[in-house]
């Protein structure tokens, strides 16, 4: 308890302290101000995965659970691909690749489970996710392997914007760029509105002459390529070695649920409300900021079960 | 009856003779029973993480295990015996694993030595196991001082520091060079907690200041809201007590801050295979390492890295590396020299063992304390540096310390060895 | 399946069972992997008795087996070196917290309920982990130990005698497993299977859902914390990872691969899925594929899990 009661009443103390030395002077409003834009950046990111993962559980009922092995993929591919063709082109490549293992693996494995209950798609991506961490650790072995971003995105923005890095602010416009175009795919091609019709009523959609197989590929491909991209920003911030991505699966989840089941607006939602949850809580709690998405999940299910924007009856 | 007296007699004496025939025959055949019974090779349980976060550790101790068991089966083994390895994945996390291992390789495999694990919570549970059963165990790279301390067993050894003597080495230098005004970047779990605890002991002693600390949770994947704390603070000195997977998240992450600019970055612990798992820009800090490669000066290190690098990819080998190989010998020359597996005499043995010079690798005397059962090295205290001339050669020493200098005396670490009746 | 066929196989069982001790040796095993499978087989049945015979998918059924074991090992360290004493104390923190939880969250359903499981999960998990005083954290509870036996007459070492711990866990297996079969055999149990089979029509036919839900939730963590406390007894020690979601997953995999829908398939899945990790783990590293594998064929080809597909063979 001593533990927790340190890092509690830091704040008073170190203030005057700071301020005797003509240290930084730092209010607590500040620092929450700045692990908000902080935990908004991580929350992009968060959502990122999310809404690969979502797309997939709208349109086809399946959960995921490689989609962590998916993301490491796509920081391994790169890593393989970086001292080719730079990083900017394995940021663009890498994630058509991952796509392209999705689309194989949809085409001879998750299609036989379509219509079946969820539970048998969470066990046999439950069991492809240990192929996936055991395949990159036979390939690229077990050790961290050394990723290298762009020299001028790694430091912060500037002495005023102290606690922003390049880094960070092109993951969160890279994810708003995604993000639009997702949008735009979702809205303004053909399938896109096949994907949207498909998520509310697939069977009609069939009747209507669509391919629904080809549909459902297409759109885990989708799902897997964000995945991928996700991926391939991850190992510029966490060190790359085979479970890069299964502390990663788990907040995909909840960011799904906070959010509301069946929407993707929601699921971006819930990303970034997990992010900033978790990044306030640094201020005041730190061993806690992984655990209060868990009881931001356990409230919302408690309160308003189908999320922020989900629709009542999804998924039974 | 007549005649079956006459055949049995006759019998009698027939089997009387066979008998004899048998007796003799059974004195000329002991030495070979024997031989057969030293056919059967002594053998080495290694219990250690080759799946999930810690693999690459477990899998580098597990080379240095096997490298010593060459080099020992070359001059002939263990009392004249062959010596095998038996490697069982105790997985990273799955305690319950590690344990049904340990007792696997105990009871299914009988095992002479039990090694291992890189986990402390696991080294903590198979030493409970190594202790039921009497078997000698000797703890490779589990860092939790409750090892050699409030946990310690008579027939458990270790050959990894205690954080007391990781954050003993280390502080002088940075009172000295960086200035006396820490915060903490602590994970949570025991062995972040006690190094914390070995820096305030020694900030307390030379009238430093703690700052501030963060708690960080263990597999924290975002440091900014303690990244940013810790400018706010305005230390001289951030103090990162991550290891393995953590260490290189907040490090990278540290470097992106820009931190490493404006404070001075440091900690105790470190290992080679973070630095090199680090980006070369994050290769920063002044941290402690329990081996290092590069020792021109120090005889038998040279040919030790050379024969390492053929059974480890052409790679330097690393501290896990050292800690594998040390253990093996440990077990091998206290056998060789008594001349019995007895586990009680040679644990006893084993106190205030020194290691030889071709086994330490260490510029100083290297041995098993009694009181707590601790290997007292050398620390080598020293910075990170984005490259060497040496493509591997990525820490440069400045200061070696002596372990026993370092460490807690035994009163202080709260072991009580006791002694089966 | 006849009748006969049933109680022979059900002899059959508790004949291999009784016996286990003295032929697992042949095959390359040794009695405490033999427990371990029993005790994990108890977790298994009991997360069956809600998932295939109520229709309840719960994902965080580590949580009470995780409370047991720390009921367990904390009794025994801190109060009183005795181990039924220890088991009593697990069981009873287990289902006080599993009422507890069960009654706020019986009202979801499906995947709602699976991700509120994991979200309380999770929650106990981070105060195992943070509350490291009392719980050793992640060094884990140890410096403890599962006391002898002390019945007047007899005086029976559980500590250092294998096979007499594997009988005490058969008997407490024993006996939940035939408070468990004789539940299902009731009314109660009917009840459950109707509400299994379509939930509407059970709660149009006037039955209290909510309630028969809840009961069923606690007698199955009632079970489970039984076995997280024989776990924490067969380890003499107890961490933070019997808490965790992963945990729960394995209780999830063994009961679907042995069979959801009988009553002994989780038994089959713990045997296998224990033996065969640890066959495949000493044979090599990669065992995560092949386990990976195992996985993806039992779910595409042998869906009502090995016991299923006995069954069909077996014939109607």
């Amino acid at each position: 308890m001593r533990k927790i009661a340190g890092s509690l009443t830091w704040g008073p103390a170190f203030r005057v302290e700071a301020l005797a030395r003509g240290g930084r002077n730092l209010r607590m409003t500040q620092l929450i101000l700045f692990n908000v834009f902080n935990g908004l950046i991580i929350g992009a990111f968060y959502a990122l995965m999310a809404l690969g993962l979502s797309l997939i559980l709208n349109l086809s009922g399946v959960i995921n659970f490689a989609h962590g092995g998916f993301l490491a993929i796509g920081a391994y591919l790169a890593f393989a691909l970086i001292p080719h063709i730079g990083f900017w082109g394995a940021l663009l490549v890498a994630p058509f690749l991952t796509a392209a293992i999705g689309l194989v693996v949809e085409r001879f494995l998750i299609r036989r489970l379509y219509g079946r209950d969820p539970l048998y798609s969470l066990l046999l991506t439950f069991g492809l996710a240990f192929i996936f961490e055991d395949g990159t650790r036979y390939i690229w072995g077990p050790q961290t392997l050394p990723f290298t971003v762009p020299d001028w995105l790694n430091r912060p923005l500037s002495d005023q914007y102290f606690f922003l890095t390049g880094y960070r602010l092109f993951m969160v416009l890279l994810v708003v760029a995604v993000v639009v175009g997702l949008f735009l795919i979702l809205n303004r091609t053909r399938l896109g509105m096949r994907i949207r019709a498909g998520t509310g009523d697939l069977e009609t959609v069939s009747t209507l002459g669509v391919n629904v197989r080809i549909l459902r590929t297409l759109n885990f491909g989708l799902g897997i390529f964000l995945a991928g991209l996700a991926g391939v920003l991850a190992a510029g911030m966490l060190g790359l070695q085979p479970t890069i991505g299964s502390t990663l699966i788990m907040p995909s989840f909840v960011a799904i649920i906070v959010g509301g089941l069946g929407s993707l607006p929601g699921t971006l939602l819930g990303g970034l409300l997990i992010g900033v949850a978790s990044g306030v809580t640094g201020v005041f709690f730190p061993s806690a900021s992984e655990a209060v998405i868990y009881v931001m999940m356990a409230l919302v299910l408690m309160v308003r079960p189908q999320g922020l924007f989900g629709e009542e009856g999804r998924i039974q | 009856m007549t005649v079956k007296d006459s055949s049995s007699k006759k019998v009698s004496r027939r089997t009387v003779l066979k008998a004899a025939a048998t007796v003799g025959a059974l004195q000329l055949v002991p030495p070979f029973i024997i031989k057969a019974r030293g056919e059967e090779p002594i053998k080495f349980g290694l219990n250690d993480p080759f799946t999930g976060t810690y693999a690459e550790l477990g899998t580098n101790e597990k080379i240095g295990c096997e490298y010593a068991i060459a080099e020992i089966n070359r001059k002939g083994g263990i009392l004249g015996r062959k010596v095998e390895l038996i490697s069982e994945d105790s997985t990273s996390a799955d305690t319950g694993q590690a344990v049904q291992k340990a007792r696997k390789l105990i009871q299914r495999d009988k095992v002479d030595f039990l090694l291992g694990n890189v986990n402390s919570a696991m080294a903590l549970a198979i030493g409970q196991v190594s202790n039921e059963f009497k078997v000698l165990h000797i703890v490779t790279g589990g860092h939790t001082d409750a090892v050699t301390g409030t946990d310690c067993h008579w027939n458990v050894f270790r050959v990894c520091n205690t954080t007391r003597m990781e954050t003993n080495s280390v502080s002088a230098t940075l009172f000295k060079k960086y200035g006396k005004r820490f915060y903490f970047i602590t994970p949570d779990y025991a062995f972040g907690h006690t190094l914390q605890q070995g820096f305030e002991a020694a900030l307390k002693a030379n009238d430093g200041t703690e700052v501030g600390a963060s708690l960080t949770p263990l597999g924290a994947t975002d440091y900014s809201p303690y990244l940013i704390k810790a400018q706010a603070a305005n230390p001289d000195v951030i103090i990162f007590l991550t290891a393995g997977q953590d260490a290189v998240n907040s490090l990278k992450q540290a470097v992106q801050f820009g931190l490493n600019k404006k404070f001075h970055i440091a900690g105790a612990q470190q290992e080679l295979e973070v630095l090199e798992g680090l980006p070369p820009e994050a290769r920063i800090g002044t941290w402690v390492f329990e081996w290092y490669w590069n020792q021109p000066k120090v005889r038998h290190v040279k040919e030790f890295v050379a024969g390492m690098r053929k059974v480890n990819h052409g790679k330097v080998p690393t501290a896990r590396h050292w800690f594998g190989y040390v253990a093996v010998h440990t077990c091998a020359m206290v056998a060789n020299e008594h001349k019995t597996l007895d586990a009680v005499r040679l644990a006893k043995a084993l106190e205030g063992f020194t290691l030889p010079p071709e086994i330490a690798l260490m510029p100083n005397k290297v041995f098993y304390r009694a009181g707590d059962h601790q290997l007292m090295p050398d620390l080598y205290v020293g910075h990170a540096v984005e490259k060497g001339p040496v493509a591997e050669d990525l820490f440069r020493v400045d200061e070696i310390v002596k372990g026993v200098d370092a460490a807690l005396p035994v009163e202080e670490t709260g072991c009580k060895v006791t002694w089966p009746a | 399946m006849s009748g006969l066929d049933k109680r022979a196989a059900n002899a059959l069982i508790w004949l291999l069972l009784l016996t286990m001790p003295y032929w697992i040796g042949w095959i390359g095993g040794y009695t405490s992997l033999g427990s371990r499978v029993l005790v994990l087989a108890l977790a298994a049945m009991s997360l069956n008795f809600l998932l295939g015979f109520t229709g309840v998918l719960s994902f965080g059924h580590a949580a009470y087996f995780g409370l047991g074991a720390y009921g367990a090992g904390m009794t025994i360290k801190y109060l009183l070196p005795s181990t039924p004493l220890g088991i009593l104390v697990g069981v009873l923190v287990g289902t006080v917290a599993a009422g507890v939880v069960g009654a706020l969250i019986v009202r979801l359903r499906g995947v709602y309920f699976a991700m509120v499981t994991i979200a309380f999960g999770q929650v106990f998990y981070f105060i195992a982990y943070r509350w490291n005083s009392v719980t050793g954290g992640d060094d884990g509870l140890s410096g403890w130990k599962r006391m002898p036996l002390d019945l007047g007459s007899a005086h029976v070492d559980i500590l250092n005698d294998d096979k007499a711990f594997y009988f005490l866990v058969l008997i407490c297996f024993a006996v939940a497993v035939g408070i468990m079969a004789a539940l299902l055999r009731s009314p109660f149990g009917r009840t459950l299977l109707a509400i299994r089979e379509n939930e509407r029509r059970a709660r149009f036919l006037g039955i209290p859902i909510e309630r028969h839900i809840w009961l069923s939730w606690v007698i199955s963590c009632l079970f489970v914390s039984l076995s997280g406390a024989l776990y924490a007894l067969l380890n003499n020690f107890s961490d933070p990872h019997n808490l965790h979601w992963s945990q729960s997953g394995d209780f999830v995999i063994m009961a679907v691969l042995g069979g959801m829908r009988s009553f002994w398939g989780p038994l089959i899945g713990a045997a296998i899925f224990v033996v065969l990790q640890d066959y495949l783990s000493s044979l090599t590293d990669n065992w995560q594929s092949f386990i990976g594998l195992f996985f993806v064929l039992v779910v595409l080809f042998f869906p009502r899990g090995v016991l299923g597909m006995i069954r069909r063979r077996a014939g109607p």
